[in-house]
């Protein structure tokens, strides 16, 4: 296959996979490789000494909810002893948020691609704020996985198995018409969630106190829906992954210290560069000066044509990340010129129902001088604190870069 | 008289790549232009060009 047809095959993959929200599960027992001394991480891969604040945080949360530690200090000398072991989410066909945390005890989506065969997993947003993903990790942060892992987990499973399953594709180009971008503005999205699952959680064997209990929370939380959309969109780029001679991105993920890429052609090496800061608008009492560098694994959804990519069609999200109307509409426009195609499920009212820029190519980050913009929630470069804000970044042209120089030195373009 | 200079005897039609200033100074004069939507191959990025020279064979 030369590179249009790789292309045009990974292009296909990435518009027709279809992927169902198909059950829930404790990591340890579902996600592959998990085991108890394995915590998987947002982005390319890193160690202990080098994680950035919020991602400590979120390392020693998952240590002392799972017992493994009891406070900060000995958290932090278990983390550092070796017995620990740190590897991306990517790498276990699972993508989380922010610091993307998640530890062998956490109940996690199950997503699968009927297409084409293969599952993703992500863990349950814990809402925003004092959050383990934005490194957060006081009392109320454990409490709240504790009640999570012990009763919303198993009330959210029993109503997504009676539910039969769920069609996560259909239900994000329905919220794509009615204003989310589905990466920080999830509102249609989790209110579609709550409508569908409601009437299978008054099934479920649970007390109503427990049933109402979870559907508050579902219900409070505009972002809830963020994770299974991310892990939906992780289930199609890994379709559209090992294409030989295709230069198109299949992930796109940051550590909170590196942005990494991978592309369709070229295997599981990731191309790397330091990542930027975003910039947009904070919460009360926190400046630019709080940001950590970008983060999480959530620029998934940016990868498959959803999220930045589809900001003209989400103008509400400017009051949230920042900027005006005219930049998200700009920005997804720009996008067309570096994607190799318009997405024929996910569109785009405001632009006469035009698909989403779709299939990050390599070449034509080159070609133009362009890169991925993406929206993103901010968190706090130290540990223990939390989300600041939201706003607008972009991703390093070096990690493109990288990927092509690669593909030359390998021989991988013939 | 030099041909070129014709040039100016008659109505001008520009246009304008890259700086987009010329442009504006010739509609402020009510002048005909059209400014393209031009950038130099690879953003202007040597190394970028480099890569994808190789890259595209």
């Amino acid at each position: 296959m030369d590179r249009r047809q790789a292309n045009e095959e990974a292009l296909k993959r990435l518009q027709d996979s279809e992927v169902y929200l198909v059950g829930a599960g404790k990591a340890i027992d579902v996600v592959p490789g998990m085991k108890k001394n394995l915590i998987l991480h947002a982005g390319p891969p890193i160690t202990w000494e080098k994680m950035c604040g919020p991602m400590q945080g979120a390392v020693i949360g998952a240590l002392i909810y799972e017992g493994l530690a009891k406070d900060e200090e000995s958290a932090r000398k278990l983390a550092a002893s070796g017995e620990i072991e740190f590897e991306p989410n990517h790498h276990h066909q699972a993508v989380c948020p922010m610091a993307g945390v998640m530890s062998a005890s956490m109940p996690v989506f199950i997503m699968e691609n009927k297409k084409y065969g293969n599952f993703a997993y992500t863990n349950m947003n814990e809402g925003l704020g004092k959050c383990l993903r934005f490194g957060a990790f006081g009392d109320s942060v454990i409490e709240r996985l504790h009640w999570m892992e012990d009763e919303m987990y198993p009330v959210l499973k029993e109503a997504i198995e009676l539910s039969g399953g769920i069609d996560w594709k259909a239900l994000v180009i329905q919220a794509l018409q009615m204003g989310d971008d589905c990466h920080n503005r999830n509102r249609a999205a989790t209110a579609m969630f709550a409508k569908v699952i409601g009437q299978y959680l008054s099934k479920v064997s649970a007390s109503k106190e427990k049933i109402s209990k979870v559907f508050e929370f579902i219900n409070g939380n505009e972002h809830f829906s963020i994770n299974i959309t991310m892990a939906m969109c992780k289930a199609i780029a890994d379709a559209a992954h090992n294409i030989p001679g295709s230069t198109i991105v299949t992930a796109m993920a940051r550590n909170g210290v590196e942005f990494g890429i991978r592309v369709s052609g070229l295997g599981d090496e990731w191309f790397t560069a330091p990542a930027n800061t975003p910039k947009g608008l904070f919460f009360p009492g926190f400046t630019q000066e709080d940001a950590n560098p970008d983060i999480g694994d959530s620029t998934i959804t940016e990868t498959t044509g959803i999220g930045g990519f589809a900001m003209a069609g989400a103008p509400a999200i400017v009051s949230f990340v920042g900027g005006t109307y005219k930049d998200a509409v700009n920005f997804t426009l720009e996008m067309y010129e570096i994607t190799g195609a318009e997405n024929k499920n996910f569109k785009i009212p405001t632009l006469d129902f035009r698909g989403t820029p779709t299939g990050i190519d390599i070449v034509k980050v080159l070609e133009t001088g362009l890169v991925p913009r993406i929206n993103t929630g901010m968190a706090h470069k130290d540990p223990g604190v939390g989300q600041v804000g939201a706003g607008l970044v972009t991703a390093p042209m070096e990690c493109f870069k990288k990927a092509a120089r690669y593909m030359v030195e390998k021989g991988l373009n013939k | 008289m030099k041909k070129v200079n014709d040039i100016f005897g008659k109505e001008l039609k520009v246009l304008n790549i890259g700086l987009e200033q010329f442009y504006e100074d010739l509609k402020s004069q009510d002048i005909k232009a059209v400014q393209m939507d031009w950038r130099p191959p690879a953003g202007g990025d040597s190394e970028a060009a480099d890569l994808l020279a190789a890259l595209l064979g």
